[in-house]
């Protein structure tokens, strides 16, 4: 055991300066964007440009529908098919984990082939646009929602607690409002913020669907030509992520690892 | 001097209860068992002797050779796992045969042993199985023959049936019992359960709190516990506080009524509180002519638990089971009635605290 | 979540329940209509008019051009380009991400900071796209910190000696900084899943440290660790914004064309756009299908 411990800690070194380093060269860029002194001028300029704030409210925006959007079609379906249609639970769960296959580049590739035109010109609207953007997050966060979702509600074993409800006597709305989503509620939460934390930076589907009105596009642009500004974003999107992923811990969604995987915004 | 002696060990932990002053000395082919309840430190006695703890004080000497200090890949004790812990990867041959491989045995001998334990476990078919396509009691069989494998000098058991159904945990023990006769095997058994215990072993030693408590045969361990801790783990029991009446006489008083003990009552005085124990089948319905230890009882409830009927008698203010095995021309009293029942003298056990 | 992987993985050739001729029709499915109707609207349709589109010609008729069209130099480059970083970032990633995964998990190193290096991995493995390619244009940029702190301090000129931030192993060591944190998140509970008895068992039948490791740890970990690194090779395989914003799209990934085919049609041909991007579900369908024939055997083996 002696011996192995200086390996483990060689490791965890190797790593932390690894994981640091950066964020510590970003950190420093952001302080130096008066010559020769310390300052928080980037960060005082970057809060003053009202594209920066609009655009994340509209991120914000977008990210709070898609988990709306996201809640009201996986709860109802999961919790349907636990109660009615066991037998189609593989081919929802199936379906459920297929957005892992398709790149966001080749997801939004397809949406706007298929939307820009046809039947249903999606993209011709401002809010037609917005819409397929939302769909295109829900997609892309299909595999957590459903596995949050799925986990939540056999935690709390639904199909019992429904019967326990209609034996009590409760109307459906009833058993929905009162019994099942207070339940799932940390599990709709972790679900909530983990999409939250998706769809704020995200670069790919935004800058082909709705280009600089997303936080994603922004923060890109900004760093093709104002560097100080753009080391402060980078700053306060990390920030930012750090919250998202504590709230995940602190509503206690453990073991999302693999949730997280292959989607995000990379 | 005995094949496998346990010196004086302790074992100190920093938040639980270890193991104090635990002495014992077992002989060559005898089957032990480490009875107690979880966390009375039967395991850590057992995992020290393997050598997976060390123990703070104390020495343990296998036959005639001290291995307080050895690693323990070089003791040579085979070891079965309440878990089973066969290896996932490897087939049921190979995780009989691993030992032999780690010893570098040539390839035919390490062929030829792992066959006859697959035919002393009688899973000659499964050589190429692997683990997860057994069944529990099929792992653990074959956990046991990976362990006897290596002809280890003492097996060691750590709760092997506890993950297993009621009635395979009965017939793998008589399995593992016939075994361990066969192959004349020195073996410790650790378990809580006090049937399994009772029905397998040539001696229990139970612990309780890191402390052996008593160490006997399966008959003495029954039949005369010395503590009241042993009395009340092993079978079931009444116990009852008493009065000394008579010391030399060994009569104590219940509720007012006379009871004659065999147990040595000659270090108390007349006045003195003493508890006594009775098992629940060693009262009988009243016989002709009996004098001695007669009292009444009230029906208050009855329990059909198959071959057994249990009564539970009101007797005073304490409640007392009486077990009579279940005859048809049994006649049973009726619940509210007032029985009038007996125990041998032997039957009353004075409990040493 | 264990048992659905292996409904998952097991779905494609399960043989129908005879029962289901049986039964009375049953109309329960009407309950997932939403859902279907999203799923085909939003995902299907849009895979399959890619596909579609990859099998026709400017005027809508079927043709293999597009297909053969994807093994010319230029695309097939951008094919081994994108597969040869996505390889490279899975192993290194892939290794010392299960070092460190081992690491934390092995014992010896305080509670503290194994948990807060877990939660940094979270948000490590979520930090990625544009904001981390900055973050890494100020560090190993040519006027990036560690480049500038290496020259001066040093006298190492990271780019005299030939590292360039906007080539391959810039790109590379950039990925890194999710796919390392990735492959912790997903390699620990393996890890975790190798039992103390095995070990036990192994030093009680005689076997030291490293014939333990030899011949139980590594064989029984090896399904999880090959299906991690596959998925941090899907994981890299995807990601487009990262590349882009590093490499302002002068590296010739599949994604970063297929993102220049969108803005306008640098192929000349749209429907090679379509075949070209269908091109990638089909690698990474068969790369998540391994994933799963994987995860399940190593949950056959270490479930508790």
């Amino acid at each position: 055991m002696k011996k192995n411990l200086f390996w483990n800690w060689f490791w965890i070194f190797i790593s932390l300066t690894y994981f640091f380093i950066p964020l510590y060269a970003t950190f420093n860029f952001s302080l130096k964007a008066r010559k020769g002194e310390l300052s928080l001028l980037a960060y005082q300029q970057m809060m003053e440009d009202p594209r920066i704030l609009r655009s994340l409210i509209f991120s914000t925006e977008i990210g709070l529908l898609t988990i709306l959007l996201g809640l009201l079609l996986m709860v109802p379906t999961v919790y349907w098919v636990r109660l009615k249609a066991p037998r189609l639970r593989p081919v929802i769960e199936f379906i459920s984990l297929l957005p892992f296959v398709i790149p966001a580049i080749v997801l939004v590739f397809g949406l706007i082939r298929t939307y820009s035109g046809g039947i249903f010109p999606l993209t011709n609207t401002y809010t037609g646009t917005n819409f397929l953007l939302i769909a295109g997050y829900v997609v892309i966060g299909l595999p957590y929602l459903y596995r949050s979702v799925d986990a939540g509600m056999s935690a709390i074993d639904v199909v019992t607690l429904t019967e326990a409800a209609q034996s009590l006597g409760a109307s459906w709305p009833t058993i929905m409002l009162r019994v099942i989503i207070p339940n799932l509620r940390s599990a709709m939460l972790g679900a909530a913020f983990l999409t939250l934390a998706i769809v704020l930076g995200e670069f790919t589907v935004a800058t082909f669907l709705v280009g600089l009105k997303a936080f994603g596009p922004v923060i890109w642009q900004v760093g093709q030509n104002r560097a100080y500004e753009a080391s402060a974003l980078v700053i306060v999107s990390f920030i930012i992520t750090w919250v998202l992923m504590g709230l995940i811990n602190y509503v206690g969604r453990r073991g999302a690892a693999d949730g997280s995987v292959a989607a995000g915004p990379r | 001097m005995s094949f496998l002696v346990l010196e004086d060990i302790s074992k100190v932990f920093p938040t639980a209860v270890g193991v104090e002053k635990f002495d014992l000395s077992v002989e060559r082919g005898e089957f032990i068992s480490f009875l107690g309840p979880s966390g009375c430190g039967k395991t850590t006695t057992l995992r020290m002797v393997a050598g997976f703890e060390s123990p703070t004080t104390g020495k343990i000497i296998l036959d005639g050779v001290d291995i307080t200090d050895r690693p323990p890949n070089q003791r040579n004790v085979g070891m079965v796992f309440q878990s089973y812990a066969l290896f996932p990867n490897m087939t049921v041959a190979q995780n009989i045969g691993f030992g032999l491989k780690i010893r570098k045995e040539p390839e035919s001998a390490i062929k030829q042993r792992v066959a006859e334990m697959l035919a002393l476990i009688h899973l000659e078919q499964k050589g190429n199985s692997f683990p997860h396509q057994l069944s529990g009691g099929q792992q653990q069989r074959v956990a046991l023959a990976r362990a006897l494998a290596i002809r280890p000098q003492v097996l060691l058991l750590d709760e092997p049936l506890s993950a297993l159904d009621a009635k395979i945990r009965v017939s793998l023990r008589a399995e593992i019992r016939a075994i361990q006769r066969q192959l004349g095997i020195t073996a410790i058994y650790v378990t809580h359960d006090q049937e399994e215990a009772l029905s397998i072993s040539d001696r229990i030693v139970v612990m309780h709190e890191g402390k052996i408590e008593q160490v006997g045969t399966p008959f003495e361990i029954y039949n005369f516990p010395t503590t009241r801790f042993v009395a009340n783990f092993v079978g079931s029991l009444n116990t009852a506080e008493a009065e000394v009446v008579d010391p030399q006489g060994g009569i104590v008083a219940l509720h007012g009524i006379r009871l004659v003990s065999t147990s040595d009552l000659k270090e108390k005085r007349k006045g003195d509180k003493v508890m006594i124990a009775i098992r629940p089948e060693r009262i009988g319905f009243i016989a002709e002519g009996e004098k001695e230890n007669v009292f009444e009882g009230r029906v208050e409830n009855i329990t059909f638990l198959g071959s057994v009927v249990r009564l539970q008698l009101r007797v005073g203010e304490t409640i007392f089971n009486m077990d009579t095995f279940n005859r048809p021309s049994l006649q049973l009293p009726g619940n509210g009635d007032t029985i009038r029942v007996t125990c041998s003298s032997k039957a009353v056990l004075v409990l040493s605290e | 979540m264990s048992s659905n992987a292996r409904i998952v993985a097991s779905g494609g050739n399960r043989p129908k329940p005879p029962s289901l001729r049986k039964s009375p029709p049953s109309f329960a499915w009407l309950g997932v209509l939403p859902f279907l109707l999203f799923v085909v609207l939003f995902l299907f349709l849009p895979s399959l008019s890619l596909f579609v589109g990859g099998f026709q010609d400017a005027k809508g008729n079927f043709t293999l051009e597009n297909i053969r069209g994807l093994f010319t130099p230029f695309i097939l480059n951008a094919y081994w380009v994108t597969i040869k970083i996505s390889l490279a970032t899975a192993l290194m990633g892939g290794i010392v991400g299960f070092f460190l995964a081992y690491a934390l998990v092995a014992g010896g190193v305080p509670n503290w900071v194994r948990s807060s290096l877990m939660t940094f991995c979270g948000v490590a493995s979520n930090f990625a796209g544009v904001p981390l390619a900055q973050a890494f244009i100020f560090t190993l940029g040519r006027v990036g910190l560690l480049t500038v702190f290496l020259r001066e301090a040093l006298h190492i000129d990271l780019y005299e000696q030939g590292f360039n931030l906007y080539s391959f192993w810039g790109l590379s060591v950039t990925y890194l900084y999710f796919q390392l944190p990735l492959m912790v998140l997903i390699i620990t509970p393996p890890i975790e899943g190798l039992r103390r008895e095995w070990r036990e068992a192994a030093e009680n039948l005689g076997a030291t440290s490293s014939q333990y490791w030899w011949h139980v740890g590594v064989p029984v970990l090896m399904p999880s660790l090959l299906g991690s690194m596959i998925l941090l090779f899907g994981n890299a395989f995807g990601a487009y914004a990262t590349a882009l914003s590093l490499t302002g799209g002068l590296i010739n990934l599949v994604t970063i064309l297929i993102g220049s085919q969108i803005k306008g049609d640098v192929l000349h041909n749209p429907n090679l756009g379509y075949a070209l991007a269908f091109g990638m579900v089909v690698v990474m369908a068969v790369v998540m299908s391994i994933y799963y024939v994987l995860r399940r055997r190593s949950e056959y083996w270490l479930k508790k």
